[in-house]
Protein backbone atom coordinates (compact mmCIF):
# COMPACT_ATOMS: atom_id res chain seq x y z
CA UNK A 1 0.00 0.00 0.00
CA UNK A 2 1.99 3.04 -1.28
CA UNK A 3 1.87 6.24 1.01
CA UNK A 4 0.48 8.24 -2.02
CA UNK A 5 -2.90 6.25 -2.13
CA UNK A 6 -3.34 7.17 1.51
CA UNK A 7 -6.05 10.14 1.75
CA UNK A 8 -5.90 10.58 5.76
CA UNK A 9 -3.12 9.84 8.36
CA UNK A 10 -4.45 9.69 12.04
CA UNK A 11 -1.81 9.88 14.56
CA UNK A 12 -2.92 8.36 17.59
CA UNK A 13 0.55 7.53 19.06
CA UNK A 14 0.69 7.66 22.86
CA UNK A 15 -3.26 7.75 23.03
CA UNK A 16 -5.02 5.45 25.27
CA UNK A 17 -8.12 3.66 24.79
CA UNK A 18 -10.79 4.55 23.34
CA UNK A 19 -8.89 7.51 21.29
CA UNK A 20 -7.58 5.98 18.36
CA UNK A 21 -11.01 4.58 17.57
CA UNK A 22 -12.41 7.99 18.50
CA UNK A 23 -9.63 10.05 16.77
CA UNK A 24 -10.43 8.17 13.62
CA UNK A 25 -14.20 8.25 13.98
CA UNK A 26 -13.73 11.88 13.74
CA UNK A 27 -11.33 11.91 10.40
CA UNK A 28 -13.34 9.90 8.32
CA UNK A 29 -16.11 12.12 8.82
CA UNK A 30 -14.09 14.31 6.35
CA UNK A 31 -13.02 10.75 3.98
CA UNK A 32 -15.42 9.67 1.09
CA UNK A 33 -16.23 6.24 -0.07
CA UNK A 34 -13.49 4.54 -1.12
CA UNK A 35 -10.66 6.76 1.08
CA UNK A 36 -7.88 4.95 2.27
CA UNK A 37 -7.05 5.90 6.00
CA UNK A 38 -4.32 4.86 7.98
CA UNK A 39 -4.28 5.07 11.36
CA UNK A 40 -0.85 5.00 13.25
CA UNK A 41 -1.13 3.62 17.41
CA UNK A 42 1.18 2.83 20.29
CA UNK A 43 -1.89 1.20 22.23
CA UNK A 44 -1.76 -2.63 22.00
CA UNK A 45 -5.38 -2.83 22.84
CA UNK A 46 -6.00 -1.07 19.42
CA UNK A 47 -5.43 -4.61 17.38
CA UNK A 48 -8.61 -5.81 18.47
CA UNK A 49 -10.65 -2.64 18.44
CA UNK A 50 -9.44 -1.97 15.10
CA UNK A 51 -10.62 -5.49 13.80
CA UNK A 52 -14.17 -4.87 15.87
CA UNK A 53 -14.53 -0.94 14.66
CA UNK A 54 -14.09 -1.96 10.95
CA UNK A 55 -16.40 -5.26 11.69
CA UNK A 56 -19.39 -2.74 13.35
CA UNK A 57 -18.58 0.11 10.62
CA UNK A 58 -18.66 -2.12 7.56
CA UNK A 59 -15.24 -0.06 6.72
CA UNK A 60 -12.47 -2.63 5.29
CA UNK A 61 -9.00 -3.19 6.75
CA UNK A 62 -6.84 -3.68 4.63
CA UNK A 63 -3.76 -3.91 6.37
CA UNK A 64 -2.53 -4.06 9.55
CA UNK A 65 1.35 -4.31 11.16
CA UNK A 66 3.64 -3.45 13.59
CA UNK A 67 7.02 -2.22 13.70
CA UNK A 68 9.65 -0.61 16.51
CA UNK A 69 6.27 -0.58 18.89
CA UNK A 70 3.74 1.00 16.25
CA UNK A 71 1.03 -0.30 15.28
CA UNK A 72 -0.20 0.41 11.89
CA UNK A 73 -4.02 -0.17 10.29
CA UNK A 74 -4.87 0.92 7.17
CA UNK A 75 -8.82 1.28 6.62
CA UNK A 76 -10.79 1.52 3.11
CA UNK A 77 -13.96 3.70 3.58
CA UNK A 78 -17.27 1.56 2.51
CA UNK B 1 5.65 10.53 16.84
CA UNK B 2 8.92 8.81 16.06
CA UNK B 3 11.23 8.80 13.18
CA UNK B 4 9.66 5.94 11.63
CA UNK B 5 6.35 7.66 11.50
CA UNK B 6 7.70 10.78 10.43
CA UNK B 7 10.09 9.11 7.75
CA UNK B 8 9.34 9.90 4.14
CA UNK B 9 7.52 7.55 1.60
CA UNK B 10 10.61 5.60 0.61
CA UNK B 11 11.49 4.62 4.13
CA UNK B 12 8.06 3.39 5.19
CA UNK B 13 7.48 1.39 2.93
CA UNK B 14 11.27 -0.28 3.64
CA UNK B 15 9.68 -0.34 7.13
CA UNK B 16 6.75 -1.80 6.19
CA UNK B 17 7.92 -4.77 4.53
CA UNK B 18 9.81 -5.39 7.54
CA UNK B 19 7.04 -5.12 9.36
CA UNK B 20 5.21 -8.44 11.05
CA UNK B 21 1.76 -8.97 9.97
CA UNK B 22 -0.18 -9.46 13.22
CA UNK B 23 -3.37 -10.45 11.63
CA UNK B 24 -5.11 -11.46 8.44
CA UNK B 25 -7.03 -8.62 6.66
CA UNK B 26 -10.48 -8.43 7.18
CA UNK B 27 -11.98 -10.20 4.33
CA UNK B 28 -14.11 -8.40 2.10
CA UNK B 29 -17.12 -9.81 2.18
CA UNK B 30 -17.08 -9.48 5.91
CA UNK B 31 -16.64 -5.61 5.39
CA UNK B 32 -20.11 -6.29 3.38
CA UNK B 33 -22.07 -8.19 5.77
CA UNK B 34 -22.01 -5.23 8.44
CA UNK B 35 -25.73 -3.86 8.56
CA UNK B 36 -26.91 -0.95 7.02
CA UNK B 37 -29.22 -0.07 9.74
CA UNK B 38 -27.01 1.46 12.48
CA UNK B 39 -27.26 -0.78 15.91
CA UNK B 40 -28.59 1.08 19.20
CA UNK B 41 -26.94 1.45 22.80
CA UNK B 42 -28.53 3.29 25.70
CA UNK B 43 -27.14 4.35 28.37
CA UNK B 44 -28.89 5.00 31.70
CA UNK B 45 -26.34 7.14 33.52
CA UNK B 46 -27.81 6.73 36.95
CA UNK B 47 -24.48 7.43 38.95
CA UNK B 48 -22.55 9.76 40.00
CA UNK B 49 -19.27 9.51 41.10
CA UNK B 50 -16.17 9.86 38.65
CA UNK B 51 -15.25 6.08 37.98
CA UNK B 52 -18.52 5.23 36.92
CA UNK B 53 -18.92 8.56 34.79
CA UNK B 54 -15.67 7.37 33.10
CA UNK B 55 -17.48 4.67 31.94
CA UNK B 56 -20.55 6.31 30.62
CA UNK B 57 -18.12 8.68 29.11
CA UNK B 58 -15.83 6.12 27.34
CA UNK B 59 -18.85 3.57 25.77
CA UNK B 60 -20.59 6.75 24.71
CA UNK B 61 -18.03 7.72 22.94
CA UNK B 62 -16.88 4.80 21.45
CA UNK B 63 -20.01 3.35 20.44
CA UNK B 64 -20.74 6.70 18.50
CA UNK B 65 -17.17 6.09 16.72
CA UNK B 66 -18.42 2.47 15.90
CA UNK B 67 -21.51 4.84 13.98
CA UNK B 68 -24.11 3.14 16.45
CA UNK B 69 -26.97 5.45 17.55
CA UNK B 70 -26.07 5.78 20.76
CA UNK B 71 -28.58 7.75 23.84
CA UNK B 72 -27.88 8.49 27.31
CA UNK B 73 -30.70 9.54 29.50
CA UNK B 74 -29.33 11.05 32.36
CA UNK B 75 -30.94 10.47 35.81
CA UNK B 76 -30.69 10.93 39.54
CA UNK B 77 -27.32 11.36 41.04
CA UNK B 78 -25.55 11.59 36.59
CA UNK B 79 -27.57 14.12 36.48
CA UNK B 80 -24.99 16.18 38.72
CA UNK B 81 -22.44 15.03 35.83
CA UNK B 82 -24.34 17.24 33.37
CA UNK B 83 -24.56 20.52 35.46
CA UNK B 84 -22.23 23.13 33.76
CA UNK B 85 -18.65 23.09 35.46
CA UNK B 86 -18.80 26.49 37.09
CA UNK B 87 -22.09 26.14 38.73
CA UNK B 88 -21.39 25.92 42.39
CA UNK B 89 -24.95 26.00 44.27
CA UNK B 90 -27.99 24.66 42.24
CA UNK B 91 -31.64 24.29 43.45
CA UNK B 92 -34.17 26.58 44.45
CA UNK B 93 -34.56 25.89 48.07
CA UNK B 94 -32.43 24.99 51.04
CA UNK B 95 -32.26 21.22 51.28
CA UNK B 96 -31.24 21.58 47.36
CA UNK B 97 -29.38 23.55 47.60
CA UNK B 98 -27.73 22.05 50.86
CA UNK B 99 -27.09 19.23 48.59
CA UNK B 100 -25.32 20.86 45.58
CA UNK B 101 -23.09 22.72 48.28
CA UNK B 102 -22.31 19.61 49.97
CA UNK B 103 -21.42 17.53 46.76
CA UNK B 104 -20.52 20.36 43.81
CA UNK B 105 -21.65 19.64 40.53
CA UNK B 106 -20.04 19.30 37.13
CA UNK B 107 -18.37 16.67 35.25
CA UNK B 108 -15.00 18.18 36.37
CA UNK B 109 -15.90 17.42 40.23
CA UNK B 110 -17.20 13.67 39.95
CA UNK B 111 -16.24 11.98 43.54
CA UNK B 112 -14.63 8.67 43.55
CA UNK B 113 -17.08 5.99 45.36
CA UNK B 114 -14.21 4.57 46.96
CA UNK B 115 -10.69 6.18 48.29
CA UNK B 116 -12.01 9.61 47.54
CA UNK B 117 -10.38 11.42 50.72
CA UNK B 118 -11.81 14.99 50.51
CA UNK B 119 -10.71 14.95 46.83
CA UNK B 120 -7.15 13.23 47.16
CA UNK B 121 -8.12 10.42 45.15
CA UNK B 122 -9.76 11.57 42.45
CA UNK B 123 -6.79 14.79 42.19
CA UNK B 124 -4.59 11.60 41.60
CA UNK B 125 -6.69 9.97 39.66
CA UNK B 126 -5.95 12.95 37.10
CA UNK B 127 -2.68 12.59 37.65
CA UNK B 128 -2.40 8.93 36.42
CA UNK B 129 -4.80 10.20 33.49
CA UNK B 130 -2.51 12.95 32.20
CA UNK B 131 0.29 10.40 32.86
CA UNK B 132 -1.09 7.76 30.70
CA UNK B 133 -2.26 10.26 28.12
CA UNK B 134 -6.02 9.11 29.02
CA UNK B 135 -8.87 11.29 28.07
CA UNK B 136 -10.82 12.34 31.11
CA UNK B 137 -14.41 12.42 31.37
CA UNK B 138 -14.83 16.01 30.34
CA UNK B 139 -12.56 15.54 26.94
CA UNK B 140 -14.54 12.50 26.17
CA UNK B 141 -17.80 13.83 26.44
CA UNK B 142 -17.30 16.81 24.07
CA UNK B 143 -16.03 13.98 21.83
CA UNK B 144 -19.25 12.12 22.57
CA UNK B 145 -21.61 14.62 21.84
CA UNK B 146 -19.69 16.02 18.20
CA UNK B 147 -19.86 12.75 17.46
CA UNK B 148 -23.63 12.65 17.96
CA UNK B 149 -24.33 10.84 20.93
CA UNK B 150 -27.61 12.22 22.55
CA UNK B 151 -28.04 13.11 26.38
CA UNK B 152 -31.60 13.25 27.53
CA UNK B 153 -32.23 14.45 31.12
CA UNK B 154 -34.89 13.12 33.17
CA UNK B 155 -37.44 15.91 33.79
CA UNK B 156 -38.46 13.98 37.70
CA UNK B 157 -34.84 14.26 38.58
CA UNK B 158 -34.48 17.92 37.51
CA UNK B 159 -37.37 18.95 39.56
CA UNK B 160 -36.97 17.44 42.27
CA UNK B 161 -33.17 18.66 42.42
CA UNK B 162 -34.52 22.07 41.59
CA UNK B 163 -32.31 21.79 38.35
CA UNK B 164 -33.09 24.63 35.29
CA UNK B 165 -32.87 23.80 32.25
CA UNK B 166 -29.93 26.36 32.13
CA UNK B 167 -28.17 24.75 34.89
CA UNK B 168 -27.08 21.95 32.27
CA UNK B 169 -24.28 22.20 30.06
CA UNK B 170 -24.98 23.01 26.01
CA UNK B 171 -26.45 20.56 23.90
CA UNK B 172 -28.29 18.62 25.52
CA UNK B 173 -32.12 17.00 24.27
CA UNK B 174 -35.10 18.44 25.99
CA UNK B 175 -36.11 16.66 29.47
CA UNK B 176 -38.19 12.79 28.87
CA UNK B 177 -39.27 10.54 31.35
CA UNK B 178 -38.96 6.88 32.53
CA UNK B 179 -41.35 5.57 29.29
CA UNK B 180 -39.29 7.38 26.72
CA UNK B 181 -36.17 5.71 28.38
CA UNK B 182 -37.49 2.96 28.11
CA UNK B 183 -38.87 2.87 24.76
CA UNK B 184 -35.49 3.74 23.65
CA UNK B 185 -34.36 0.59 25.41
CA UNK B 186 -36.56 -1.64 23.76
CA UNK B 187 -35.01 -0.74 20.09
CA UNK B 188 -31.64 -0.84 20.80
CA UNK B 189 -29.48 -3.98 20.63
CA UNK B 190 -27.67 -3.30 24.50
CA UNK B 191 -29.03 -1.17 27.18
CA UNK B 192 -26.57 -0.27 29.80
CA UNK B 193 -27.24 0.92 33.35
CA UNK B 194 -24.09 3.08 34.92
Amino acid sequence: MGKSDIKITVDASGLSCPLPIVRTAQAVKTASSGDLIEVIATDPGSVKDFQAWAKATGNELVEQTVADGKYRFVLRLK
Amino acid sequence: MSPAAKAPAKATAAKATAARPVARATAKTAAKAAADTPKKLVIIAYSGELEKTWATMILASTSAAMAQETSVFVTFWGLQTFVKDKKRITGENWMQKMMSFMQRPGVSHRPLSKMNFMGMGPWMMFKLAKRYNVSKPKELLEMAQALGVKFYPCQMTLDMFGLKREDLIEGMEEPVGAAFALQLMSEAEASLFI
